[in-house]
Parts: C-alpha cells; structure tokens; sequence
C-alpha cells in the first residue's frame, strides 16, 4: 500500500461518523433502486412471459347466451385473430365450517386439448378428462386456504343443485393474477377462486350445450380495439351481450398495470433524493476535508506529487465510502426485493424467478452512486490541485462576513449577538441551507409518503361499511325476483329489518361516449341503504332521473339535466333515455342511482328485487345462514363484519411494512444531513465556539450557537417537506390503476404530518446531541493557542 | 503604585505544579509555583517561551486545571470546582486577552464586546468600552475590516467590557509591530489605572517589566524572581 494510500485509509478511520453516514444515504439510494427496479422488472418480465405462454386475451365479452356458430361471426371480425367462445358462472361452494358460502367462477375449458386463450397454468393434478363429469382444476390460492389436493372432493351448488365436484388438479390463470370477487373489494382467498371444468360438463349442468355465454379475444398487431369493441358489441347484441372491454378494464390485469405504473414512477424518483443527497454531503465534508488539509496538499505537490495523483487521492477517498455503501446497498436490495416480490406474490399469483440478483440494475446502481459522489466532491479537488503550493501553504485568508440583507428587519436588529452569529453563518452560506433544507424536506416527504394510504383508506371503509351499507348480510340473487322472497327473508329468525335492492346492468351513452355501467334502485327512505359524496355529506336519491357517480358524469360528459341514453342489458334490451339529475363522488365505481319504484316504471316491470339487505341478530346469524342459503337463486351471502375484517388484514400488513422501510430511509436521510453539516459546522467553528467557552459562555449556550444552526435548517425544511409529501401523494393518486373503478381520496391526515415532523425532529436532535458531545470536548487552551 | 503589595490578594496559585502527557512523554510545565494577584496591581509575568507562564495564566484564569496545589480567588478554593464553576468564575470575573484576539468573524466590533455585555451582571456600554480602547469610529466594522491592532483593542474592550475584577493578558503584543504594541499596552495601562482592573500580563518581552507594578519571572515551570518596580514607567516611555 502506498503512503497516500495509507494517508486514505487513516483519514477515513478519523471521519468513522462521517464515512458511515454518507455510506448509509448511499446504501439507501443504491439499495432502493435495486429494490425497485428489480421487483419492477421481474414483475414486469413475469407478467410479459404468462400472458404470453398462457395466451392472455386482449378483448374480454359477457353475454347472456348465444350458439358458438356466433363465435365464428366474431373472429371475422377485422383485426380479430382468434374468439374463444366459453362458459362461465358464478357459483356458490357450502364447504363445512364456513359460515357464508365461498364463491366460485366456474369456467370452462375445451373437453380436448388445452383453451386456446387464457390457459391454465397446471401446478399439481392433471385437467378434467373427457367423459368424466363433476372433476375441477381450482384456483391455487383457494386450494391452499382450504387445503384442497387432486383426490379431494369441493361441494358445489350448480344451477341451484349441489354436487360434490373432485378436485383433479390445482392451477391459475393470467386472468385470475388478482382474483378479486366482481363486487367485492378484498382479495380473500378462502371465500372466491375460480374453478375450471370441462366444457361438456358445464354446458350439461348449466343447460348451455352448443352455446356460450363469454367470450375470449385475441388481436392482430395493430388491430383497433375500438372498432373491434364496436363490432363485438353489434354481433352480440340479440345475444344479451353485457358490453366488451379491452384489457384496460380487465380487474386483474388493470390492478397489476396500477402497481407496477407505482413502482415505477418510485423507481426513479427514490434513488435520486438519496443519491443528491449523497452527493450534496460529500461536497460538504469534502469541502472541509479539503481546507483542513491545504497545507499537506501543498506539501505533498511541493514534493514532487501531481495534480492527478492528489485529485485521485481524493477521488478514491469518496470512492471507498461510495464502495462501502454500494455493498450494502446491493445487500439490502436484494433482501428487500425478495421481501418486496413476496408480498406482491400474496396479492398477486403468477409464476415468478425469485432471489436473483438482477446484476445489470446493481452495476447501474453503482455506478449511478459512483458518478453523484465524484460530482459531490468535484469543486473541492478541483480547488485544491490547483493552488500553487507555496500559496496552498500559507492559511486561508479570514472569512468575510458582512451585514446579512435580512438584518435590515428592525425585529432581528435586536436578536442576540449569538443568534446573530447564526444568522449571518447561515447567510454566508445559503446553498449549503438550502440544500440542506431540501434533504430534511425530502425526509419529511418520505414519511409522509409512507404513511398516507392510511389516511385515505379509514375513512374510505368508514364511509362505505358504517354510512353507506348498514346491512349485516347481503344476499344476491342470480335474477331478480318478486318482492315476496324478500317477506320471506324477512320473516326468517333472527331478521331484525329486510330492505331490497333492484340492479340492472345497462349501457349508458351521450353522444360519442359510452359506458357499461349499473343502475342501482335504492327504496325511497331506505335505512339500510343511503348515499354520501366523499366530503360525507349526505345525498338524497332524486323522485325522478339518474343520479350518477361524478366520474361517470365525467366519462360521459354529461351535465344536470342532460338526456341520457340508456341501452338496457335485461328484459326487452330495449333503448331509454333517463334525465340525468345530479352528481355524487364516490370512491368506489361507476353506477346510476335511481329511486327503486321509478327504476321498476322505467323497466316496465312490477316490484322485484335482487338484493337483499338484512339486518341481523348476532344470536341467529348461523341458523339464518344455512337457510338463506336453501333458497334458490341465492348467488352469494356476504357478511359486512368478514369483509372488513379481511379488508383491514390484508392490508395492514403490506402498509406497515412499506411504513416501516420508508421512515427508517427518511431517518438515515434526516441523521446524515444534521450530523455531518454540525460536524463540519464544528470543524470550521470550533475557536469561535471555543472563545465563546473563555469569554464564559456555558456548554449550553455554546451549542445552541452549532445547533442552531442544524435547528434552522430543520425549521424551513420541515414545512417545505410537507409540501412535497402533499405533491408526492398527490403523484401516486393520480396514478392508480383504473380510476373508472376505484378513487382513492387524496387524504393527509394530521397525525400523518405530525408523526412526518416528529420522526425527523427527533432524528435531528439526536444527531446533533452525537455533536454535542465534541463541543464539551472542546480544547479550549489549544484552539486558542493556534491561529487557524 | 507601590502599595498595591499591602493590598489584598485577589488570586493566587499555591504550590501549583502542572504536568502534561505530549504523546508519550510527560512535560513539568510548573514545578510547584507559588504568587498572588493583589487588588488593582498591573503585574508582568516574564518569561522565555516553554516557561510555563501561559499554562500558569490558563490556570489562573479557570481554563484549565492545576495536578497539583491549590488556586484561590478572594480566599475560595478553585481547585475543586467544576465546570460549571469554573465557566461562572469566568464568566463574572476574568477577562481574557490573547495573541491571536480569537474575535468572532461574523459579529462586528460592537457585536463582539455585546457578546460579553449580554452575559454580564455590571457591563459598560460596549460602545464606551470600544471608546476606552480609541475605537469609537470602527464599532460598525467586521474583523476582516480591522488591522491587527485595532482587533486586538477590539478583544481588550471586548475583556473589559463586563468590569471584570481581573484581566488576564497572554502576549496580547506578540502578533503586533512595535507601534502598535505599544498602542495596546496603553489600552491596558489605562483600563488598569482607570477602571482599577487587576491586570496580569505574560510576555517573553523584557523591556515591557518597565511599564508594571510587580515584575515576575517565570523559568522551566519555576519562579525565579518576584520583584517590586519601584520606577514604573508610561507604556509610550519604552523602547526595544
């Protein structure tokens, strides 16, 4: 080892605090993007190689039953390159144990062959063979929860008749990568999965034999989908078709594509606050380095050294720190991506490579934290090597202060001379406050990022579990029926209140713009039933019109008073106009809203019913369960309590971690930005500070001086970090998935600004108190002693 | 001023010996020293430079402790005072002037001697106490805008500044010309005669004895000579 080396090696020993800090916020910044950029790419290259080897369709149609000759229709269609006409029905699954029955998607598959579109990835068993009726492949995750294996037998209710099915094999599809059930709002496991049997036999248990009632479409490279959806539509039309949609709208696929648009737009946006804020600290301790060592630069050019060998003495000097915090940046990157595949891997199902390093995204890293360190300490080298050595050895000339223009405010003419002190340091320096600032900004924004969803989702599950629904059970039909079943439901034990709703799939349009939507008859004075816009303030359902979801306003272009156009998807299937007469925000969906007798006028029908709201007594609720479930075209039975209970566990979990990491990464930011400016603070202060301590200052009075400082930097970083905290919410807001489907609120909370400002106040104070130690320790006879 | 030695002892070091550890070897700075500050007396501490007279002032002034013996102010024993004592002790009564002024570069003339006055029970107005040293004119000034001169009168004021009952004064010449010394030694004179301050100053200056009430020298951690200066003379008077 040469002795610059040696020279390297000590320096560094000596700025141990320093060094760690710094490699800290670089380990971050490498290990994030490594975290990011790998679960993104192997998300991403996962999600490419199942669509692609299962066949993942590009148009998706429901309908209500046409011949498979139609079929045929379809795939002439232009642009069209393959229609995989099937069945699929919603099914209810009594399994022992279960309170409320669990729900399936039954759908089918070719009786030979494999499904040429949307296939099913096999991970155990084999597929339904030809000839034997009643044998199932179920959902992966289904099969897990209920501890399901090839051999095992599933009970089932087909076409209102329950059969015991025989599981044979355990897979998943690229349309099921988040099965959630249509309706529902929580990925539950245990209570929904699709089933797929083969096609003779669902068409036998399902009366459906030569015809189908969905339908699956490929597209040829540079199809228009429009013109496809247009086409579909018009074929299906006389067949009950409920309206196709791309992709785009597909549950599945749209809440995959919103996680990795997040991931994403996080990719970039993480690694560059922490590597900046690297960089920005190695020009500040460098800076220092680099004056407090003038004179032995000086010698060592005096003796013969050049330029190069000391810039590169300095270079490799951020280059060991940078080193240091690369490997374990690449270590933490590859633990929390593997942490961060596997909780995707709990919501989302698709076969994914796991625990490899993508070395390809570490190189970048590396090099990306490389290039920000040697940027950070440019100016300082390029200072250094170019003074003349008989200059670099005389001392700096004294700094030069002046009146700062904030002094001219008559209030700061009379702060104390040490608070003066502060001031006109800081103004002597403001890009250094600024920046700092910045970082202590970007820490208070990285919390605050961590923890909003929170914020957003509580009122969210209030506003639709306590205001909105206020029914303990839920019961779907599969049709809607008179309004005497609900007398019935009404008169079961244990029923404290019944309440029916109707719902009718239609289609609604003004002008060009379409959507296919629901309208929703709610009883006029409902109990069980009421409506609110996201500012919880109550909205009463119009005697006459539509009142509709704002977004679907919005989608149509529709305004109060509007005619629309409503293309009815049951009964006659004929076209309607309804007025449209008002708004409400919702977070969830796109819906109309009518008063339940003027839906059944505008139907043309008598009082009917298709779901049930039931008020409950605890005490009854599993007898009522059992015979709820006896009663024909029962599709599904919900219990508001389950659902909630799911929706906060499923949750909670993947929030606090991601809570959790992010606030110890806004911590490393907040301690190395205080902890290395008050050090270098003290370095260039030090006889200042230590004057003050002969004149009789106390320790206390002493550091406040430094600290305050590191106090006013906090102070405007603090606020501004609040902003960027709103702006980055309001960032990831604006990108999720599909906002047709669900709106999350931009929401901050106040205990979210606080926890935000507390986490990093903390942070600094303690940080500063590591300094505060080396003030006490401060030489006072020898910094006197010297001059600087 | 002959009779400031019946006058009462303000400071004193008693058998005071102080060692340093320099890396690995131990350094006798002062070997047992024993001298008292009487009230109002301008005393010269002489000595070559390794002597031990600044580690002496440092003691005496509560920058630093004694290994041995006791140091006494008005009759209370520093010796077992702590920090917090010691910075009080400081802080109401000593005033510091040194080599290098040690002014702070970012407060001006007026703001530096204020800094004292803030924390001060009977301070002088700092702008009387920069017109004592003859700065009335530059109070508004920044040290970078001083000469050396003019910033060490700066720290004299600044030490004066809270009526402290003892100033304490360490080669407050060395980095100065000839004139200009003289010029800071008049300062001190007249704070001395005028505000009654008792005044120590160190210097490795013989001629500057001339100008004292009590003259001691200081060789290789020991006293040498403890002498009255029967024929005190104005600063202005000396020559070197």
């Amino acid at each position: 080892m040469n002795l610059l080396d040696r020279k390297l090696l000590r320096d560094l020993l000596r700025l141990k605090g320093q060094t760690l800090t710094i490699a800290l916020v670089v380990a971050v910044g490498v290990g994030s993007y490594i975290t990011l950029r790998t679960t993104w790419r192997a998300l991403g290259h996962a999600r490419a190689a199942y669509y692609e080897n299962y066949r993942f369709a590009d148009v998706f149609a429901g309908l209500k039953r046409a011949p498979d000759a139609v079929a045929d229709r379809l795939e002439e269609l232009p642009g069209v390159s393959k229609a995989y006409p099937r069945i699929v029905e919603q099914v209810l699954l009594p399994i022992d144990g279960m309170i409320t029955p669990a729900r399936g998607a039954l759908v089918s598959v070719p009786t030979h062959g494999r499904s040429p579109l949307n296939d099913v990835l096999l991970t155990a068993g084999r597929m339904p063979e030809p000839g034997r009726s009643g044998e199932v492949v179920v959902y992966e995750p289904f099969a897990d929860a209920h501890g399901l294996t090839p051999g095992s037998t599933l009970p089932a209710i087909l076409n209102g008749k329950l059969h015991d099915l025989i599981v044979v094999g355990v897979g998943m599809s690229p349309e099921f990568v988040f099965a959630v059930d249509p309706g529902s709002i929580v990925v539950d496991d245990a209570r929904y999965g699709p089933l797929w049997m083969s096609r003779d036999s669902v068409a036998a248990a399902f009366q459906m034999e030569g015809a189908f009632n969905n339908v699956v479409m490929r597209l040829e490279p540079g199809a228009s989908r429009e013109s496809v959806l247009v086409g579909v539509d018009r074929i299906l039309k006389p067949y009950g078709g409920l309206g196709a949609q791309t992709r785009k709208h597909q549950m599945s696929h749209s809440i995959l594509t919103g996680e990795l648009q997040q991931i994403e737009s996080l990719v970039l946006f993480l690694p560059v606050v922490f590597l900046a804020v690297a960089a920005f600290l190695l020009n500040v301790v460098f800076s220092r380095l680099v004056a407090l060592q003038r004179s032995q630069i000086a010698i060592v050019k005096a003796l013969g050294y050049g330029n190069a060998t000391v810039a590169a003495h300095y270079l490799k000097m951020v280059g060991v720190i940078v080193l240091l915090g690369s490997i374990f940046g690449v270590m933490l990157g590859v633990w929390m991506g593997n942490g961060l595949l596997d909780l995707f891997a709990q919501s989302f199902r698709l076969p994914m490579v796991r625990g490899r390093v993508d070395l390809f995204v570490s190189v970048n890293a590396i090099l990306a934290s490389f290039a920000a360190g040697a940027a950070g300490i440019s100016i300082s080298v390029s200072r250094a090597v170019s003074l003349p050595p008989a200059e670099a050895m005389r001392p700096p000339a004294p700094a030069r202060y002046r009146a700062s223009a904030i002094e001219r405010f008559p209030l700061l003419r009379r702060v104390a001379n040490t608070t003066m002190m502060v001031l006109r340091e800081i103004w002597r320096r403001p890009l250094r406050t600024l920046v700092s600032s910045l970082g202590i900004a970007f820490a208070v924004a990285i919390v605050i990022l961590g923890r909003f969803g929170e914020d957003a989702m509580q009122p969210i599950l209030d506003m639709e579990f306590g205001k909105k629904q206020r029914e303990d059970i839920t019961v779907v039909l599969s049709e809607h029926a008179p309004e005497g079943s609900l007398g019935y439901m009404a008169s079961l034990p244990g029923v404290l209140h019944a309440e029916g709703l109707r719902m009718t799939p239609v289609r609604m349009r003004v002008g060009p713009r379409w959507r296919d939507t629901v309208l929703i008859g709610i009883p006029r004075g409902s109990t069980l039933r009421r409506l609110y816009d996201v500012s919880e303030e109550e909205v009463t359902v119009p005697h006459t019109g539509v009142l509709v979801t704002s977004i679907l306003a919005e989608v149509l272009g529709a305004e109060p008073n509007d005619l629309i156009e409503v293309e009815l998807k049951e009964g006659d299937r004929s076209t309607r106009h309804l007025r449209l007469t008002g708004t409400v925000e919702e977070s969830f969906g796109l819906q109309g809203y009518m008063e339940k007798d003027e839906l059944h006028t505008f139907l043309r029908e008598g009082t009917t019913f298709d779901t049930a709201m039931l008020r409950v007594d605890p005490k009854y609720e599993s007898e009522l369960q059992s015979r709820l479930t006896d009663i024909p075209r029962v599709q599904s039975i919900a219990r508001k309590r389950n659902v909630l209970h799911k929706f906060e566990g499923q949750t909670r979990r993947t929030r606090e971690i991601v809570t959790m990491i992010l606030t110890l990464f806004a911590i490393a930011i907040a301690v190395a930005v205080v902890y290395n400016n008050a050090r270098v603070s003290l370095s260039m202060r030090s006889r200042d500070l230590a004057t003050l301590r002969v004149l009789g200052f106390t320790r206390t009075e002493v550091s406040s001086i430094l600290l305050g400082e590191q106090a006013l930097q906090v102070l405007v970083g603090v606020p501004i970090g609040m902003v960027f905290g709103a702006w980055g919410a309001e960032t990831l807001v604006n990108q999720q998935a599909d906002p047709e489907q669900f709106r999350l609120p931009l929401m901050i909370s106040q205990q979210t600004y606080a926890v935000a400002v507390l986490v990093i106040v903390v942070s600094a104070i303690l940080s500063s108190l590591l300094v505060r130690r080396r003030i006490d320790e401060l030489d006072l006879v020898g910094v006197l002693k010297t001059r600087e | 001023m002959a009779e400031t030695q019946d006058r009462e002892i303000v400071l004193a070091a008693h058998g005071v010996t102080k060692t340093y550890r320099m890396g690995d070897v131990d350094v006798h700075a002062l070997r047992g020293v024993n001298v008292g500050l009487h009230k109002g007396e301008l005393m010269v501490l002489l000595g070559p430079s390794g002597s031990g007279k600044s580690t002496l002032l440092n003691i005496l002034g509560g920058l630093d402790v004694a290994t041995e013996g006791r140091v006494t102010y008005l009759g209370q024993d520093l010796t077992t005072a702590g920090d917090r004592e010691l910075t009080r002790f400081r802080r109401q009564h000593v005033g510091f002037v040194f080599q290098f002024y040690n002014l702070i570069p970012s407060l001006t003339a007026r703001e530096n001697v204020a800094l004292v006055t803030e924390i001060s029970e009977r301070p002088l107005d700092p702008s009387d106490a920069l017109s004592l040293v003859g700065l009335a004119e530059r109070v508004d000034h920044f040290p970078s805008q001083l000469s050396g001169g003019e910033q060490q009168r700066v720290a004299i004021a600044r030490a004066v500044a809270k009526q402290p009952d003892i100033l304490l004064c360490d080669e407050p010449t060395g980095a100065l010309d000839f004139k200009t010394g003289i010029k800071v030694l008049e300062v001190i004179d007249e704070v001395n005669r005028s505000l009654g301050t008792t005044t120590a100053v160190i210097t490795h200056h013989a001629p500057l004895a001339s100008m004292a009430d009590r003259v001691v020298s200081l060789s290789d951690g020991r006293i040498q000579e403890d002498r009255r200066n029967d024929d005190k003379i104005a600063p202005k008077e000396l020559s070197w």
